[in-house]
């Protein structure tokens, strides 16, 4: 069982490795990088590659570590017990499941995906710890252990918004995606776009990495603003000549509103091309 | 043996627990490094390295550590590697290096004789594993670990997996540099320093009811009133900010002045004041230091009491008259040395920190710089993102 990449998601060497070495050690894969490089889709992926179920769980900023487990619902609870409803004796129909729970009960390993946990409270990967180790946790209103049938395979991504406790870290394997280089870009838009022509892709491809390095970018386009304007421009049939052109001018490139999705970034570039304009002409 | 590498790595600051370093060994026994260099530096990257912060620094120690021997080196004719590593050599790199927490963990473990001989065991199977497959490597290179000999276990050199490879190594390539932490701040990474700015605020924050966790408890408490407390989401943070201005390290005062300002919506308080190299008697509301904009240090410390956390930001470069010397200072006559209105200011915010933006390996070779830096009790940080992140730590705790 080892992580390739797939027919539609580019995997590096480095992030080969990582991934394969959580598998195999069964440990949590901790996934950082800019936003857009593809750190969700990740998760998907992997479970496609090793033929496993995926289940996911997006953190927000009022997620509790307990949510994952298991929530006793008191508040329907009270309600049917002032309703007279039966159901109110027996409290297990009150016990809802989390992710964590559906991850240890599958028969075939799934996939289990933690997206952005740095979104959550400073103490929620701490929380998680003994649960992620042992597998296993216990429903106090019902007395059950819920035991792992078998370790699913954990991966967590973070967008830095937050550091994580050590103790959490020291349990993961970590790979930070490095922004994708032209040649890994060319084929990441190959299993997206696989006939667009080279000339346009090369193009474009120039245009995008310059637009990267104008410095005082609030938000750099990433590369999933890339493939949407790429999109864009397959859609619109905008040629490869038409991008050269304004690419030798320096200016605003087309379609630019899938790349800037910052107002200021766009005013940034509006009058930088304006600058450009006064410059050559 | 990693433990060379291990050991370079901790002294130059990357945090790799003795838990990660068995997790290596224990991901190389399973094969995951295919004995191919590349891979074992990826593998031990994802293994040890948690934040990419210090994956610069990572690739800078894996460069340093394996220099030399990672090409193809003699190896004897029954595949022992020409040099050992002598044991005491590490030794004493391990008592030099780990805690003591981690030093009774090797205790636990049966101590250190146990410890080599457990690595040594697994050295020898992997050997047996991979018949013929893997080559040892010695060396009498000239890095500090190189010299010693080294023997990566089961790494295979030379073993390309086919596509091409730029010929630059991996870890050569520095491509993650400007994600270290002790770059200058600048525009690049101010975001990030305003979050963690904007984080220590928070964390000063005091508690408030929870409303809907109230209810929530109640409930389930069968209807008896359960109160829940929450954070309360603005905090309690007092900052005052005593600025250095008139310098040649300006600009960058300038920066961290703009950055606790972006900042301090956050914060319940902050108040900015300036001083010329050193404070004395008076310090200005403006940056213009002009004279109705003086206040009198004595009523600023009775104004902002010790729950308001101090920061200096300065380069702290100047005469040591300036510190040591009633009238030393430059711009008025001082009845107090700097260094007696120095330590009243510190005496009433015992937690003070000290901002430079001098790069730290300068601050040594500065007299006034060694002597502030004594008088605050060691607590001056670079102007980088780490030294920021220390610095507030310290500060709110
Ligand atoms: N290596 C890759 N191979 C193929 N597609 C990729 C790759 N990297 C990114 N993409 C594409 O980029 C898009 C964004 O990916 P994704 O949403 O996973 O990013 P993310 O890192 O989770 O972003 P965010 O931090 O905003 O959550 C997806 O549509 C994905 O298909
Ligand atoms: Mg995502």
């Amino acid at each position: 069982m080892r992580f390739e990449g797939t027919d539609t998601f580019v995997a590096t060497d480095d992030l080969k490795v990582a991934v394969n070495a959580a598998v195999a050690l069964q440990r949590p894969l901790l996934i950082k990088g800019e936003p857009g490089t593809g750190k969700t889709v990740l998760a998907q992926e992997i479970a496609t590659a090793l033929g496993k179920p995926l289940i996911s769980w997006h953190v927000k900023s009022t997620t509790k570590a307990q949510q994952g487990l298991y929530e006793y619902d008191a508040v329907s609870r009270l309600r049917d017990s002032q309703l007279g409803d039966a159901r109110v004796h027996d409290i297990a129909n009150y016990i809802i499941r989390g992710k964590l729970w559906d991850a240890f009960d599958a028969e075939n390993a799934p996939v289990l995906l933690i997206d952005e946990i740095d979104k959550a409270d400073i103490e929620f990967p701490n929380d998680l710890l003994l649960e992620l180790d042992r597998m296993e946790f216990f429903v106090y209103e019902t007395r059950q252990t819920i035991k792992a049938k078998q370790r699913p395979i954990i991966i967590i991504t973070s967008n830095n918004e937050k550091e994580l406790p050590d103790a959490f870290l020291r349990r993961c394997f970590f790979h930070y995606i490095k922004f994708p280089d032209r040649e890994t870009m060319q084929r990441i838009v190959d299993v997206h776009y696989p006939g667009i022509s080279n000339l346009l892709l090369r193009e474009a491809l120039t245009s995008f990495f310059e637009l990267r390095e104008v410095p005082g970018l609030k938000k750099r386009p990433s590369t999933s603003e890339f493939l949407d304007w790429l999109k864009l421009l397959l859609a619109e049939e905008i040629g490869p000549e038409l991008l050269r052109e304004r690419n030798t001018a320096k200016l605003i490139p087309p379609l630019h509103g899938a790349l800037l999705k910052n107002e200021q970034d766009v005013h940034l570039f509006e009058r930088l091309a304006f600058l450009n304009r006064r410059g050559t002409s | 043996m990693f433990l060379a590498f291990f050991l370079a790595l901790r002294a130059a600051g990357v945090k790799v627990s003795l838990r990660e370093f068995l997790t290596l060994q224990e991901a190389m026994q399973a094969g995951l490094a295919d004995y191919d260099v590349d891979h074992f530096y990826y593998l031990a990257r994802a293994t040890w390295v948690k934040d990419e912060r210090f994956l610069d620094k990572f690739d800078r120690v894996f460069a340093e550590s394996f220099k030399g021997i990672l090409q193809p080196q003699p190896v004897a004719p029954d595949g022992v590697p020409v040099q050992e590593i002598p044991e005491e050599w590490l030794r004493k790199l391990v008592e030099k290096n780990l805690t003591p927490e981690e030093k009774a963990e090797i205790e636990a473990m049966g101590g250190f004789e146990k410890l080599m001989e457990t690595l040594r065991q697994r050295l020898a199977e992997q050997k047996g594993r991979h018949q013929g497959g893997n080559k040892w490597i010695g060396t009498a290179g000239t890095s500090p670990f190189g010299a010693y000999g080294y023997n990566p276990e089961g790494v295979r050199i030379g073993q390309e997996s086919g596509r091409n490879r730029s010929a630059v190594k991996v870890w050569d390539q520095r491509s993650f540099k400007n994600l270290a932490g002790d770059v200058e701040l600048g525009t690049r990474n101010m975001k990030v320093a305003l979050r963690r700015l904007r984080r220590f605020a928070r964390e000063g924050a005091a508690d408030e009811l929870d409303l809907s966790g109230t209810i929530t408890s109640t409930a389930r408490n069968a209807g008896y009133l359960d109160l829940k407390m929450v954070p309360e989401r603005h905090n309690a943070v007092k900052i005052l900010l005593l600025l250095d201005i008139g310098g040649s390290m300006d600009d960058h005062i300038a920066l961290s002045e703009q950055l606790f300002t972006a900042a301090g919506s956050e914060f319940k308080h902050l108040k900015h004041l300036y001083f010329h190299n050193c404070p004395y008697e008076m310090l200005w509301k403006d940056a213009r230091m002009r004279g109705q904009d003086a206040v009198a240090t004595s009523d600023v410390l009775n104004t902002y009491d010790h729950t308001w956390k101090l920061v200096f930001v300065g380069d702290a470069a100047m005469s040591p008259y300036e510190i040591m010397q009633p009238g030393g200072g430059i711009s008025s006559w001082n009845a107090e040395s700097g260094q007696t209105w120095l330590t009243r200011i510190i005496a009433a915010y015992p937690k003070a920190v000290w901002l430079n933006p001098v790069g730290e390996q300068h601050w040594n070779y500065t007299q006034s710089t060694r002597m502030i830096r004594a008088l605050m009790e060691e607590r001056m940080y670079g102007l980088t993102l780490e030294g920021l992140d220390a610095a507030m730590r310290r500060l709110m705790h």
